[in-house]
Order: structure tokens, then sequence, then C-alpha cells
């Protein structure tokens, strides 16, 4: 009975959530009775924007909020950190020449983003509207929430899944799994149609595009093949609008304003306007004041398409390597599933169907089909829905370094996963006691062509001579698609020890840290909640001791009582501006220990007036 | 391998799946004909082989098992492992033939001189001639020939595998392992063409 309580102590059915923490919004939704909900914040909208900001008071806001502060204080705002999760600096040089925020010393392996005269990692600015949505889901499900699925794109290697984890840890939320866009987007338009057949999942959002292919059978949703280009979406189509309008307006004013923040946010916000419009209308005008100066150009939507062709371009070419992989011709997409807010771009809708020869399917809001998913998912893992299976598979291939700088490839892309595979290394020269291994991601036949994804040592081998070791190495791809490595010393038949330093990304020190931290942030919340709780008790004792003050009752008391609540009431002032809510605390309780006297006495007087009054009634 | 005990309720295992006293997941075979129970075959029913796959991933799969002790999770993690690279190997035609031979201690497919048929050395210096000029015509021909030929091999190799099936004698599979010798060198051609012929 006892292991039987600590073995399944768990198992309470705490509801997991589905996030889907996007690069321009987030979402969270849960599985309500048999359809998935997406949670409005207090504000009603279930749309979070994936933006941080750091207010002038020192507070650090997510979502709404501060999608205003991007114009008002673009300094001190981040937005699109999606882009950035699990890179280096070299990964992303060109477009951070495009952000307005800035980025520490040091950020080779970690992008280190500086907000106000702190510095944040992506992982920690991600936990930032991880916690809004949190707390969002608290609000509406009034209960703990602590478990959650949360979506990434599919083609988001090691570095970035980890990175997500990671995000989810120090927001204080266990990640239970990691599934992909399209895939949980299948699964939310899965759920009412219990259809068989080949779908084909197109997933254009704000900086990522993925395209997905599954076969639907008995419930299995089996993705067949994936690609897509974790640096490609709207904002690309932004920038594109973006870089047009400057150029213009340089030209007209012949002042560029490119080297102003608030000015090219503002532009931004404008050029995302027309974009939207130009969603449903044939022409609009891209309005934009700056400095007394007014601009105004007219965008048809012929010349919109134009511009971003070659953007749809690249996404139609990773559909047809997509196919290709997968075995299958056009002809064989039974369905099409548009995701993500770019998809309402009209010229994306013809171009896919005239690609896939297929009307595609919009039932479902593109901003919201993510997160649905993602609620399915989690009611799957909690077993609430039983006849439904995910099986995905891995984006990128993952090899290991050889001789030459080769890569000799362990796990294919488009494998299932889990996936595993087994390699025997030994030992290069005499006495040698440990062995380096470097793996890699990536399609390309040399190392440096690839994504490093980390640097195993294996230590502690036993010395021989050289080529007698044998070290059985596992290469395990779980169901995040995250790897796991473990070695096996066969000739000793021992588990090996495993060093492991990640190309990119934080080590699990690093994150344990950040957790920490966020713990003690949430302290310094709580102390700031405790302080103006303290205020408001403070509020209500002065404010009734001054009345108290003009009642016949307190100059009734003795003079050194009625000096004792002055001195009290003063001492309550001075401490009230301060910080400590204990010193408040301790000086209401002094100024309620001497005014004790004179409440009894008030209490006295009106008792006995309405004794008095009961005796003449 | 489950040896001796389910690690759960220590009553005998039987090298099955699931404990039969406890129904717990056990440490999984490695096995990918055991795993899938089915007979150690050359030729497979790919429908069969699907239909145990989907119904081995909705019992093992680590989707399942998210509310369960940590033992069953890892087992779970490494079941589906060993489901999915299984249908990886067995679902193919060649990495299935090549599974089995490794099982036989035979080596791994290489691209060995003495397996190239002699008539297939001038093929070959032509072919790299064609390459040089990326004569695209020429190079065409070349990849209709060697999907010819690529066809041929396959005929053959139903042929043996079939009579590896009634006879599982080493004989027949070194046959094997020398027609996928010449079979992969083909593939090799053929895929140096594909490169071409796309750039």
């Amino acid at each position: 009975m006892g292991t039987f309580q600590i073995d399944f102590g768990n198992s309470k059915s705490q509801r997991i959530v589905g996030i889907d923490l996007g690069t321009t919004n987030s979402l969270v939704a849960y599985m309500d009775a048999a359809a998935p909900k997406v949670i409005p914040g207090a504000d009603g909208d279930p749309l979070v924007p994936s933006v941080v900001s750091l207010t002038p008071e020192g507070e650090i806001i997510a979502g709404n909020e501060a999608l205003k502060a991007l114009i008002t204080n673009p300094e001190s705002t981040i937005y699109s950190v999606k882009r950035l999760m699990g890179r280096g600096i070299a990964d992303v040089s060109d477009e951070l020449k495009l952000f307005p925020f800035r980025i520490a010393e040091g950020s080779e392996s970690v992008i280190k983003l500086k907000l106000g005269d702190k510095t944040y990692t992506p992982p920690e600015i991600s936990a930032f509207i991880l916690k809004q949505l949190k707390e969002n889901a608290e609000t509406e499900l009034n209960e703990d929430v602590t478990q959650a699925v949360i979506t990434v794109p599919a083609y988001f290697n090691d570095a970035q899944r980890q990175a997500t984890k990671d995000a989810g840890r120090i927001a204080g939320l266990e990640v239970l799994r990691l599934v992909n866009e399209p895939t949980a987007a299948a699964l939310a338009y899965g759920l009412d149609k219990r259809k068989e057949g080949i779908v084909a999942v197109y997933d254009f959002g704000g900086g990522t595009f993925d395209i997905s292919i599954l076969k639907l059978q008995e419930g299995i949703f089996e993705v067949l093949a994936t690609g897509g280009d974790t640096h490609l979406g709207g904002d690309d189509i932004d920038n594109i609008l973006l870089r047009v309008a400057l150029e213009d307006i340089a030209s007209e004013w012949g002042a560029d304003i490119s080297a102003n923040p608030e000015a090219v946010q503002t532009l931004r916000r404008a050029v995302i306007n027309a974009k939207h419009q130009l969603s449903t209308l044939p022409a609009v005008n891209i309005e934009f004041s700056f400095q007394g100066r007014h601009y105004k150009r007219e965008l048809t939507r012929e010349v919109f398409d134009k511009l971003i062709t070659p953007v749809i371009d690249r996404t139609l070419s990773a559909c047809r390597r997509c196919m290709s992989d997968a075995g299958l011709k056009p002809e064989q997409i039974d369905e099409v599933v548009l995701v993500g807010g770019s998809t309402r771009t009209p010229l994306v809708r013809s171009a896919v169907e005239v690609l896939f020869k297929a009307r595609p399917h919009t039932e479902l809001d593109p901003d919201k089909v993510v997160a649905m998913g993602a609620a399915v998912q989690a009611a799957i893992l909690s077993g609430d829905v039983k006849d439904q299976l995910l099986l995905d598979v891995t984006p990128l291939s993952l090899g290991i370094e050889t001789m030459g700088g080769l890569v000799s490839k362990l796990i294919h892309r488009n494998s299932t996963i889990p996936a595993s595979a087994t390699e025997s290394f030994t030992t290069g020269v005499d006495n040698q006691t440990n062995v380096l291994i470097h793996v890699v991601q990536g399609e390309r036949e040399m190392v440096r062509d690839c994504r490093s994804l980390a640097r195993f040592d294996l230590k502690g081998i036993d010395p021989m001579p050289a080529g007698f070791a044998r070290i059985e190495v596992r290469f395990l791809i779980d169901a995040n698609g995250i790897l796991n490595v473990t070695a096996r010393d066969v000739r000793a038949g021992k588990e090996q020890t495993i060093e492991v330093k990640p190309s990119y990304g934080l080590t699990d020190e690093q994150v344990e840290g950040m957790i920490l931290e966020s713990i003690e942030m949430a302290q310094d919340d709580i102390q700031e909640r405790q302080v103006r709780e303290a205020r408001v008790e403070a509020d209500n004792i002065l404010a009734a001791t001054e009345k108290a003050q003009q009642n016949n009752a307190f100059f009734e008391l003795e003079e050194t009582e009625q000096q004792q609540i002055t001195k009290a009431t003063n001492e309550l002032r001075v401490v009230y501006h301060g910080d400590d809510y204990h010193l408040i605390r301790n000086k209401i309780e002094q100024l309620n220990e001497v005014t004790m006297k004179l409440a009894e006495n008030m209490m006295n007087t009106a008792v006995s007036k309405a004794l008095k009054g009961t005796k003449i009634e | 391998m489950s040896t001796g005990h389910c690690w759960s309720c220590e009553k005998p295992a039987e090298h099955n799946l699931f404990c039969k006293f406890c129904d717990t997941l056990q440490r999984p075979a490695t096995d990918y004909y055991r795993f899938f129970d089915l007979p150690k075959k050359l030729v497979i029913d790919a429908a069969e082989l699907q239909k145990r796959f989907y119904s081995l991933s909705k019992l093992l799969h680590p989707d399942r098992y998210t509310r369960r002790p940590q033992t069953e999770r890892d087992y779970s993690l490494e079941a589906t492992a060993i489901l999915n690279d299984g249908y990886r190997v067995l679902r193919d035609p060649i990495k299935r033939a090549e599974y089995i031979l490794s099982e036989a201690g035979f080596e791994n497919a290489e691209q060995r001189t003495k397996d190239i048929p002699p008539e297939m050395l001038e093929e070959v210096f032509e072919l790299n001639m064609a390459l040089e000029e990326s004569d695209k015509s020429q190079l065409g021909e070349f990849e209709r020939r060697f999907e010819a030929m690529q066809g041929e091999l396959d005929v053959e190799l139903t042929a043996l595998y079939q009579k590896w099936d009634k006879v599982q004698d080493k004989q027949t599979l070194a046959e094997v392992r020398g027609v996928l010798n010449k079979r992969k060198y083909i593939s090799n051609l053929l895929n140096t063409i594909h490169g071409n012929l796309s750039d």
C-alpha cells in the first residue's frame, strides 16, 4: 500500500494546459469536456502578445501592456524573442540590425539581452510570457497550473527545443511534452473530423515556417515527413515592407530615420496594419507621422504580392521537398490545413491551393488552432483522450564528427521519434582514458556546414593498448525531439561517465540559477504586495484616528495620552512611504495600542447615548 | 531483456512486454523480429507489419505513461525507440536484409571491387566522361539504364529472399550479400547522376 501511494501519489488529476509560445502571440488552452478551449487574459483577449517590457518603474510586464510599450519605450521592450531561442550571436547577426533592443557582451553561446541594468537570456524572456499565460490559466481554472505541453516549430533543432523547455522550467512549469506546431494543428482538426487519409499542414507564422505531411489512420497521426525554415515568417514580410517604406521616406524627406528606434517601431506598426488590411482590401494607405512630417503612400495588393513573392516561393520549395521526402505526389494529398497568421494573406492561400491541388481548410482560427492542438495533446498525456496518438518525427539528421571533419549520420531526418542509434568507439593511442565525441545536427556532409549540438567527453576508460577499448554510445532522441546520450564500457561492463558541453544553450546549473532568481523575483513581488496591503491598513487607521481626534472623547484623555497618539500618528506617517512592511505594521500596531483607551471611551459614549435614547423611548 | 523476475511485482517474468501478473511494462527485447512477434523471414507482409506497429505504438508510447512510475516511463521510452527503429528497418526490404545479415555475422555493405561486375567497369568509365561534360541527355540515358539494372537486381533479390525463408542457410545469405553489394554500387551511381541532374 505504501509504495502504491508513492508511485501514484502524483497521479491526482491535475490539469495539464497546452501552450502555443509564438513569435508574435502566445496562447494557453485546456481541454474542457470534449473540446479544447483557449483561455482569455484579464483584458478578455486570448492572444497574449509575445512582448516583454521593463517599465520606467522597474517592473517587468508581458503581453498587451508590453506591446504598447513597444512604441513608447522601444529600447526597454523585447519582441520576437523566439527567433533568438537556442541560438548564438553569429546565427542572428543579420536580423539583429532590425531589432531595437541591445545585446550584452559574451553572447556567443547564449544571447544575452539588456533590459535596464540587467541582462536576460531568451529563455528567461520567454519565461515572462509563460508566467503571464500560467497566471491567466490559474485565474480561469481557479487552480494551480504546474504542468504544460508547449508547442515548438517542427523544424526547431535540439538547442531551440532545449531552450523552450528551459523557459518552461524558469516559469515554474513542468514541460511534459514539446509538440510540433503543425502536428498540434492536425490534432485540433482531426479531433472533430476523425478522417483517414493524407493531410498536409502548412504553418506560416510570425517568425517560422513549417510544413508537415501526416497519415491519419485508426486514430494514429503518423507524421511522414516535415520540413521548414525557422527563420521565415510574417516578420520577413514586415521587414520587406519596412525597408521599402524607409527608402521611400528617405527619398521623399531627404532624411534617413532608420536610426531612430521610436520612428522605426511606429512605421513598423503602420506597415503591419497595411499588411493586415490587404488581406481583405485591394489597396490601402501606409500613413506615418514623425516630427511634424507626414508620409502617405498607397500600397495595392498587386504590388504587395510582387514584393512578398520571394518569401512565399521559399515556403513552396520547402513543401515540394517535404512531399518528395514523404514519397508523395501532390495528387496524393487529401487535405491541406492552414495554420499561423500569415496564412490570412490571399497570395499564400492561392499559392498553397495551386501547389497541393486541394482547397485548404481554414475552419479553425489559424491563430488559435495550435494552442487548441496543444490542449488535445495535454489531454492525451493525462489519459482523458485515449483513442488518439501522435507519432512525430525528428526534422534534422543527427550525426557525429569523424575523420577529416566529415559527418557520419546516425539517425536520419524524418525518423519517427523516439529513435535511437548505437555506435562503438575505441581509443586511438595507448593508455588513452577518454574519448571526445562531437555531435552535430543537419543534412550536410561536412561538420562545418552542420549545427554543432554538443561535445561529449567519455571519461574513465581503463588504460589499455590503442584500439582495445570498446565504448558503446547510445544516442536517443526522445518524444520531445531532444537528444539523450548514454555510454557503456563493453569490456569493463560499466556505465561510462559523460560530460556534456552544449554548443549552444544553457547548462543545467545555469537553468537552476535562473529558477532561483525567478523565485527571488517572485519574493520581490510578494514583498511589494505586502507593502501595498500594509499601506491600505495604515490609511484606514490614520483616517479613523484623525476623525476621533475631533471627538469629545479625545479631549477627555489625559494630556500625555493625547501626546502619545499624536506621536504614534506621526511615526506611522514617516514609515508609510518606506518599503519595509514590517515597520509599517509595527507602527500600525503601536498606534492601535495608544488609541485603545480613546476607542473605548468613544464606544462607551456611544453606548450610553444609545441607552439614554432607549429610556426616552 | 527481462531476465528472471518482474521489476515491479517480483514474480517470474517470461520475456513478454508486460508482466502477466501485474501488467507493468518490462525492459524490452532488442531483437526486432521478436519485438514485433514475427518469424525471422526476409519476406514480410507490409500491411501486417503496419498493423502491429500501430497497435504496439498505442500500447508502448511515452504519451501513455506520463503518470506512471519512473521505471515504466524509462522502459516505455526505450521500448518505443526500439519499436520505431525496428519498424524503419523491417519495412524496408534492403535494410531488413542488412539486419538479418549483420545478425548472421556478415559485414555491412561496403563498396568492394570484387562485387562490381566486370561488364560494369566500361559503363562507369563512360559515365564519368558524361559527368565531366555534364551531358544531361547522356546522363538521362545512364539513369534509365541503371534503374533497369536495379530493377533486375530487385527481382533477383525477391527470389533469393523466398529461397532463404524456406531453407535459412548461410549459402543463400552470402548470395544475398553479393546482390546487395551490387545494388548498393548502382544506387550510389544513381545518386551521383540525380545530384548532377538536379544542379
